[in-house]
């Protein structure tokens, strides 16, 4: 414990303390610490980014059975300890220690051919599989040649799936063992066959999102990691096109100039209402007299009055505004302008996605965080505020461990406050549904697309849908898969309203290991939840002290605006005469004294490095057609030493 | 500040760079020193390639440098085995990359690279495309690459299909690419040739022979078989209904829509007993002087001396000679006068018979060899279908010049006399929409009055040519005019009569009032103008007649309502200075 303590007293008198590192968290922690403030950020859980966390196959495992046996088994109070740290005039304000964001978790795995189809509630643990030991077995399974899995099997982990997959596995092995013999058989029909061994075995290539998302090319998220430099410390791939779903039929979505003139399903006469009116929604606000008429009206209802066919509104209404039908037809012509300003800046598509999942993003702030002295601690929790009775600010905490740390400002994700603290109910929810897939829902001649998928309402009461299609190249799923991720605001539990969208889409085997539908990718597992919307709250919902933070969200919405806007007005609460992320100093522009300590030096070289190795066709921020305007882009190890020699000067030869 | 990192001030940065930039500055200074030195002594070793590696990578554009290199590379050249030549190259073309990187357009750089790789003993073609393609990408735009990307394609003989293949590409992912349409249509007909022209062999197309998918344009046809067209046109109009603003597909439409080009021909021969004159017409100028030009009279080859219709033209489609006096004034006698033209292995004959003054050969002009492409019976069904397309693009875009422009030329290849009042209206709205560029639409629009006029013109058989009142801005397709003996050119806008204006070797009697003429310079040499009326226009020197004293037969002039009419004494002068006009109205 005596690293604890060294810890304790560096943190104690922590100007900002922040629990919970989803975005929102990581940005405010990285933005306090860029200008200097000591920031402590605390997580409960073992792993970084909470809700916005991504997750290996098998992390995915223990996430679900942590779950479960949340459900299970109630944390009881630990009260003991910490009562004789309270002084006199202070109070204590209880925060909650119980998972409460995600409900209606069910699974269901269909990838192999004599599984019957698993429910985890269903199927009582014996005991949970500790995330420590998760990581060596991915290890060992890795390494292990098939014959070494059995013994594997039984390990009182794997009971949890073992009882009815353990025959079918071996044989699935056997098969495994007799490549040779078996090349003749069609390529197709062995890719085919991805059975759920396989998905365990190549669980580590999976990075599988809590929280689906895309970045805007021009939005708040990505001007923000422009600005702070924090784009150095993730890569990023394009969406690499835009689908549809339209009465079962998919279809690419032609949104931008090089799109509608390859499309073959636009008539020559429809290429160009289109591109007329995307070309007016990219300047609408000049030309008022266009929509003034319908500014009362919905969105819907100005489309079908202008001069587009069905198709064509479509097009427009779910797939490039994706607005529903209360949106005001103003509203709708931003989204519309707000889509079309974001094409062509790093590609084809509006969209960026980063490599190896959503997840990257708020670890990224969370180094930027570390790299200016900001100190983390996974597996640590908060139990309580202590609060002045006089001022009615909070003063300090007190830690699961009983240790009391002072602190200026606190900030806490919604999921930590109980029920006594909310002046309102939260009743919203997110529905999000993970799919692996065998193959995309469109196929075409490159299988490594990264598509956006709009699914509107499928009856006029359910809720549209967004899909998000991901191939292995995105590094968030093995190879011969897709990770499919839908989202939608609940109406009801993540299962009912998005299975009748993957039965429509996907080959739902009735029983696991049917054979596949001819025309549509099978299903191989899919997992349902349903996540807290917290994104309609704010500080008036909650009765707290005024130096305590809330942090809502994730929110349902593509983009990630929402939590950049809110991590931003918190920052100016917390330091209201400071600068949001400013642009992180270069390596060699550091002073490097003794009270520069605290710098992490290796932290830039290895995000050199790191951006160095980009693959091609994964555009890193910098790579950027039109350069942003007014934003020094970071620049790598390389592009640094280009600019020193093209600056060299050289005069005319004579 | 407790806790906050202490970074560098502006000034201390730019103090830094400063003083970088001064040491650099006197390393590149000394070691360019050094490289002028090396070369001024003859030498040419490896620290010389190492020197101007040096400083070549910092600045690609020294011309100087790459030239002492290929100095360099040439020697190493005969004292080095293959092996170690190839590798010198292939290091070479590693380094030349690097420099590419710095300044993807330089020209040193990628002339430089071209010579390499046209000196490795076993050049890589494929990287080198690959290069190309990868430049391109970066900037589909980058003429350098477009041009080293043709010879290398030149050199591996690439074949036609890929490069057509390659096009599309470029085209799928932004179709504002000049070099890219260009290139198709540099393709297209050697690929798929208009069916009668000869097919390149398949050979040629699918073997690696040195032969270049562009060599030889000329022995080929520039059409294109029908099929492909049509799928062009597609490709085409999906380009320009989505952008009907953008140029590039505009200009590789009207290439697609282009006319056959019109052979070289002998189009008429015309002998007058009266000065014993011949005139031949051609379908082009040519320089009749330079390309043998031949005339038999009566089985007999004639010296005579040929000159063009106006001494400022070297080439021209009209040329004059006249005969030995007596040769064929003889009004009884029949002759038969053939002119040869050795050049094109082509000829033309000519009957002059007795009882007639003058006689004439020529081919019927027909408004397809005039002024259009050879169309098919087919093809006029798929222009047809082309119209019908920019027409409901029209609707769509009323305001866009490209596409109104493109409909008044397929109108004019289907029916220029049934669409010209369509075609007038289409005018005024390109100068209403377009009205910097209005002077070059009423031009073209004169072009296409000229070529409607002679049309009906021809369609009726009379010497007669009236173009009243067309808002005619310019003259144009004179050398049609050869046998026209009235013309009348009055209500106009008309400035000049150019120099072209003298083929019309037969005109009597010339109306040209109410224009704005100040210029007279076509009124030279036509040995049978009687009449003039130039009422209205703007004549103001007396030397502006001057060219009139060329026409012998001039008798009457009208020159009412001219400024030089103002002149003093002007009786008197134009007296002297045309002395056979006995009718002068002033």
């Amino acid at each position: 414990m005596n690293a604890l303590e060294d810890l304790m007293a560096v943190c104690d008198n922590a100007c900002c303390l922040c629990l919970f590192s989803g975005l929102t968290e990581s940005v405010i922690a990285a933005a306090c610490s860029r200008v200097g403030q000591r920031v402590l950020h605390l997580d409960r859980r073992n792993y970084y980014a909470g809700n916005w966390a991504s997750f290996t196959f098998n992390g995915l495992l223990s996430w679900i059975d942590e779950y479960k046996t949340q459900q299970e088994v109630l944390n009881p109070e630990l009260e003991q300890g910490w009562r004789d740290k309270i002084e006199e005039g202070e109070d204590v304000l209880c925060l909650s220690s119980v998972e409460s964001s995600i409900s209606n978790l069910e699974v269901f795995s269909y990838a192999s051919r004599h599984e019957a189809v698993e429910d985890y509630f269903t199927c009582p643990s014996k005991e949970p599989r500790g995330s420590t030991t998760e990581d060596q077995d991915t290890v060992c399974r890795d390494d292990s040649t098939p014959g070494d899995d059995e013994p594997q099997h039984q390990e009182p982990e794997y009971k949890l799936t073992s009882d009815t997959q353990e025959p079918h596995q071996s044989e699935e092995y056997e098969k495994e063992q007799e490549p040779i013999s078996n090349q003749v058989e069609s390529p197709i029909e062995m890719k085919r066959k991805i059975t759920y061994a396989k998905l365990v075995k190549e669980g580590r290539r999976f990075n599988i999102d809590l929280v689906s998302k895309l970045l805007y090319s021009r939005g708040l998220l990505v001007d923000l990691l422009i600005k702070s430099n924090v784009s150095r410390y993730a890569e990023f791939k394009n969406v690499s096109r835009i689908v549809t779903c339209r009465t079962s039929k998919v279809e690419q979505v032609p949104c931008s100039r090089a799109d509608v003139f390859g499309s073959k399903q636009l008539t020559m006469v429809e290429k160009r209402m289109l591109m007329k009116f995307l070309t007016f929604c990219l300047d609408f606000e000049q030309h008022p007299e266009e929509f003034q008429e319908f500014s009362e009206k919905s969105f819907w209802e100005y489309l079908r009055s202008k001069n587009l066919t069905e198709n064509l509104q479509h097009f427009v209404f779910h797939s490039i505004a994706m607005v529903n039908q209360e949106t005001l037809t103003e509203e709708g012509l931003k989204a519309t302008q707000h889509f079309l300003q974001c094409l062509g800046r790093y590609g084809n598509t509006p969209f960026l996605f980063p490599l190896y999942g959503l997840g990257e993003i708020p670890q990224c702030f969370c180094r930027m965080c570390a790299v200016f002295g900001g100190i983390y601690c996974l597996r640590h929790s908060v139990q309580c505020l202590v609060v002045d009775k006089e001022s009615g600010k909070c003063k300090a905490v007190i830690d699961t461990h009983g240790q009391r740390i002072s602190c200026s400002h606190f900030v806490v994700e919604d999921g930590y406050i109980r029920e006594e603290q909310r002046t309102r109910a939260v009743n919203r929810h997110i529905s999000r549904a993970v799919v692996i897939t065998d193959r995309s829902v469109l196929p075409s001649e490159s299988d490594q697309q990264i598509s956006l998928v709009t699914v509107p309402p499928l009856e006029p009461s359910s809720p549209a849908v967004r899909m998000v299609e991901l191939s292995s190249s995105s590094m968030t799923c093995m190879p011969g898969t897709y990770l499919v991720h839908l989202t939608c605001s609940s109406s009801g539990s993540a299962r009912e309203d998005l299975a009748p969208v993957i039965s429509r889409l996907f080959h739902v085997p009735s029983c696991p290991g049917e054979e596949p539908e001819i025309e549509k990718p099978t299903a191989l597992w899919v997992m349902y939840f349903n996540m807290r919307d917290t994104s309609s709250l704010d500080s008036s919902c909650y009765s707290l002290p005024s130096n305590v933070h809330v942090c809502t969200g994730p929110d349902a919405s593509l983009g990630h605006d929402y939590s950049i806007k809110l991590a931003e007005s918190v920052f100016h609460q917390l330091l209201p005469d400071e600068e949001f992320c400013p642009p992180a100093p270069n390596p060699e522009d550091i002073i490097y004294d003794g009270n520069g300590a605290q710098v992490e030096g290796p932290g830039f070289d290895e995000a050199g490095l790191a951006e160095g190795v980009g693959t091609e066709g994964n555009s890193g921020l910098q790579q950027n057609n039109q350069p942003a305007e007014g934003m020094e882009p970071a620049e790598s190890s390389g592009s640094v030493a280009q600019g020193t020699t093209s600056e060299l000067e050289v005069p005319t030869k004579e | 500040m407790h806790g906050r990192v202490k970074v560098k001030s502006t000034a201390q940065q730019e103090e830094e760079k400063r003083k970088e930039r001064e040491k650099k500055l006197k390393v590149y200074l000394t070691v360019r020193d050094a490289i002028f030195k090396k070369r001024g002594n003859g030498e040419l070793d490896d620290e010389a390639l190492q020197l101007t590696q040096q400083l070549l990578s910092s600045n690609p554009d020294f011309a100087t440098l790459w030239n002492y290199r290929r100095e360099i590379l040439l020697h190493l050249e005969t004292i080095k085995e293959e092996e170690e030549t190839q590798k010198l190259y292939e290091a070479e073309l590693l380094f030349i990359e690097s420099c590419l990187k710095m300044n993807p357009k330089s020209y040193g750089s990628w002339h430089h690279r071209g010579w390499v790789s046209s000196r490795l003993p076993r050049p890589d073609w494929t990287r080198e495309l690959s290069l190309c393609d990868r430049c391109l990408s970066l900037d589909d735009r980058n003429f350098h690459c477009w041009d080293y990307r043709r010879l290398v394609v030149k050199a591996s003989g690439v074949p036609v299909d890929q490069e057509l293949q390659f096009t599309d590409r470029l085209i799928g992912s932004n179709f504002s690419n000049y070099s890219s349409w260009h290139y198709r249509s540099t393709l297209l007909p050697l690929l798929h040739p208009e069916s009668g022209s000869e097919p390149a062999s398949p050979c040629r197309k699918h073997t690696n022979t040195h032969t270049s998918p562009t060599a030889s344009p000329q022995t080929h046809s520039h059409r294109v078989c029908e099929e492909q067209l049509l799928k062009e046109y597609e490709l085409v109009q999906n380009a320009f209904f989505t952008d009907p603003n953008d140029q590039s597909a505009w200009f590789y439409y009207r290439w697609l829509l282009g006319r056959a080009e019109r052979e070289e021909l002998i189009s008429c021969v015309y002998a007058s007993r009266e000065g014993e004159r011949v005139a031949v017409a051609f379908s082009k100028p040519v320089n009749a002087l330079a390309e043998g030009l031949m005339l038999v009279l009566d089985g007999q080859q004639q010296q005579v001396e040929w000159r063009s219709a106006h001494p400022r033209f070297r080439h021209s489609p009209v040329w004059l000679c006249e005969l030995p006096p007596g040769s064929i004034s003889d009004i009884n006698n029949e002759h038969n006068l053939t002119v040869h033209w050795t050049e094109k292995h082509t000829h033309r004959d000519c009957a002059l018979y007795t009882g007639r003054l003058e006689s004439w050969c020529r081919d019927s002009a027909t408004d397809q060899e005039l002024f259009r492409s050879e169309l098919s019976v087919e093809k006029t069904s798929v222009l047809q279908s082309e119209l019908q397309s920019c027409t409901q693009l029209l609707e769509l875009e009323p305001q866009n010049k490209w596409c109104v422009l493109t409909i008044i030329l397929l109108m004019r290849a289907l029916d220029p006399l049934g669409h010209e009042k369509e075609t007038l209206a289409h005018f005024q709205t390109l100068k209403e929409v377009d009205p910097m560029r209005s002077s070059y639409y009423s031009d073209l629009c004169s072009k296409f009055m000229i070529e409607n006029t002679i049309l009906k013109m021809e369609y009726a058989e009379v010497r007669v040519f009236s173009l009243s009142d067309k808002n005619l801005s310019t003259l144009c397709h004179l050398d049609q005019l050869l046998l026209v003996t009235h013309i009348n050119l009055s209500s106009n806008q008309l400035v000049t009569l150019p120099p072209q204006f003298s083929m019309l070797h037969c005109l009597e009697v010339l109306e040209a009032d109410d224009n704005v003429i100040e210029n007279l310079e076509g009124l030279y040499h036509l040995p049978k103008l009687e009449e003039v009326s130039l009422k209205n226009n703007q004549i103001s020197k007396l030397s502006d007649l001057e060219p009139l004293a060329s026409c012998p037969k001039l008798t009457r002039l009208d020159l009412r309502g001219n400024p030089v009419t103002k002149t003093a004494n002007i009786q008197a002068e134009l007296s002297q200075l045309l002395p056979s006009v006995t009718d002068l109205l002033l």
